[in-house]
């Protein structure tokens, strides 16, 4: 493989892997609040591709705007999910919420099939997407360029609010001590609703431009990136959105240089992420950023 | 000012308040003694809304608080230092107190409240950037106390402050704990240090078990003679 033929997979690689990032957060800043892995994660990530395809479709609003629209929409899907399916059970055993958790992502799975057809559909990509430029002779796509550059904007906004703004505080004190938090006055029902928006408007941007570049829509495509994303979260240590990040770039990029380094295997390109993933948690148990669970008292 | 009556709080099987009343009067210290396990905190947590009552109302100026979410009540001013100081470890000594102004909107006042805070507790200043776990186990307690004043409380309740701490330390717990009580602020304290508490305080409760067995002035109290006996340690 010449340089030029390494410059392409590392740049679908990056882009691979800023998907895996923007998705990863959600599953990443749900258990850290909850304690919580929101199996339904995958399936927000496929509503945002639909509600995207439908938008660009049937309406004759401009693309850019059905991207922000699908994305916000998203995001308050993924708000709602959190009230219906996982506050009830708030003070139930862990492991009854996490049922929930799964059974939800059934349900959101079995209403793509009967709502939008289990056929798949083509996204319908803006023309502007198509555009292809040449880089020190090889072609590479616009989207593989705005994917982390979208990403990067993102993760700037995050970090900016996680740190800055009192909700951010906010967040990172419930996260800890729920009932500190309380005593504070912070309204954690708010705080919670938050957190799912920002999971899941992420995971729908994620999804939008995985749309433009894996074109091919149908109702179970959440659940592979959902589980390869959940994966690159507990590689980075599951609660922290830095770590959610690496290890969405590790898988992204790793799983694309497999392919390129020893193309027999892309057969096993999905098995790469379960590999690592026990490879990884062998060497450090609680992921590469993770601090140890201590449970306070 | 703050009226508890006929509290009462189940774990399960086990009763921790059996009907308590009390009454806090503006700008009054109040106490609550009481040994291990007699239900000290439970009343603090019963007040907050953190744990259920079974029975019992709590007023606030004539309003019933008995059901109100903890956010809310803690918007009326009704704010507790909670046992074991239980800072944000992971936040920084500024993000900790700004957390504690969460409910207030008035960024002038929340800097000049922090202002006054960090004046009052310069050590906190000097590590207002470091995270709040690496301080020691004092400076902890200041930062928790710092950190429910930044809210202007109306009322300030403290479940053992000095628990934990050096002898040195405790001393200065309870000077600031008698110089907030001077600015004018209201006061809960409930303390296993009786003796110290007692000295400061108002009025006093002594509970036992889940039940308020004595009251009455603070300097009253301390020369009881059962109180003597049970809580300050004094051969008879
Ligand atoms: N969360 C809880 N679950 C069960 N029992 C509790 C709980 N909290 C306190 N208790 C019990 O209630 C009684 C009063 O406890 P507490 O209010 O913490 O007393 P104190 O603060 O005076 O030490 C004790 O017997 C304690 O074991
Ligand atoms: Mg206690």
């Amino acid at each position: 493989m010449g340089n030029q033929g390494l410059l392409q997979h590392l740049a679908n690689g990056i882009s691979l892997g800023s998907l895996y990032a923007l998705i990863a957060i959600g599953y990443t800043m749900v258990y850290g609040i909850l304690r919580l892995i929101n199996f339904a994660h995958g399936d927000i990530f496929m509503l945002g591709i639909y509600i995207t395809y439908y938008g660009i479709l049937f309406t004759s609003i401009p693309w850019w705007i059905v991207f922000i629209l699908a994305s916000v929409l998203t995001g308050l899907i993924g708000l709602l999910l959190e009230k219906v399916a996982y506050r009830p059970l708030r003070e139930s055993p862990r492991i009854t919420i996490l049922i929930s958790a799964i059974g939800a992502s059934f349900f959101l799975q079995n209403f793509g099939i009967v709502v939008f057809g289990g056929r798949p559909k083509a996204f319908p990509i803006p023309n502007v997407f198509n555009k292809v430029i040449k880089l020190g002779g090889v072609s590479i796509s616009l989207i593989t360029f705005i994917i982390p550059l979208v990403t990067l904007l993102l993760l700037l906004g995050l970090t900016y609010f996680i740190t800055k703004t009192k909700t951010g505080m906010a967040m990172r004190a419930l996260s800890k001590d729920y009932e500190t938090a309380s005593l504070m006055g912070i309204d954690i029902n708010r705080i919670i609703s938050i957190t799912f928006f920002i999971g899941s408007f992420l995971a729908a941007v994620g999804g939008i431009m995985w749309g433009i570049r894996y074109p091919q829509l149908m109702p179970l495509m959440g659940v592979m990136p959902g589980l390869k994303c959940f994966i690159a979260a507990v590689i980075g240590g599951i609660g922290n959105i830095t770590g959610a990040v690496l290890g969405g770039f590790i898988l992204g990029l790793g799983e694309i240089m497999l392919i390129a380094l020893l193309p027999k295997l892309t057969g096993y390109r999905d098995a790469f992420a379960f590999i690592l993933l026990i490879v990884i948690l062998l060497i450090k148990p609680t992921g590469l950023m993770g601090e140890k669970i201590t449970e306070k008292v | 000012m703050l009226k508890v009556s006929d509290l009462h709080v189940h774990y399960g099987g086990i009763n921790a308040l059996r009907g308590i009343d009390i009454t806090i009067e503006e700008n009054q210290i109040v106490t609550l003694i009481g040994a291990n396990g007699a239900g000290k905190s439970s009343t603090l947590r019963a007040i907050m809304g953190l744990v259920e009552k079974s029975q019992g109302k709590i007023e606030y100026n004539g309003e019933d608080l008995t059901n109100l979410p903890t956010k809310d009540i803690v918007k009326k001013g009704i704010v507790m230092v909670p046992e074991g100081r239980r800072v944000f470890a992971d936040l920084t000594v500024e993000e900790n107190l700004i957390l504690g102004a969460y409910t207030r909107k008035d960024s002038n006042g929340i800097r000049s409240e922090m202002k006054r805070v960090y004046e009052m507790f310069p050590r906190l200043k000097e590590r207002s950037w470091q995270k709040a776990g690496t301080l020691s186990g004092g400076e902890q307690q200041m930062l928790a106390v710092g950190r429910a004043l930044m809210i202007q409380p109306k009322v300030l309740m403290m479940d053992e402050p000095s628990l934990g701490l050096a002898p040195l330390l405790v001393k200065d717990i309870f000077e600031i704990i008698s110089m907030l009580h001077s600015q004018g602020n209201t006061i809960l304290l409930v303390e296993q240090n009786a003796k110290k508490a007692l000295e400061i305080a108002d009025y006093a409760y002594v509970l036992e078990t889940g039940e308020l067995v004595l009251e009455g002035l603070g300097s009253d109290l301390l020369k009881d003679s059962k109180v003597q006996e049970a809580y300050l340690g004094e051969a008879k």
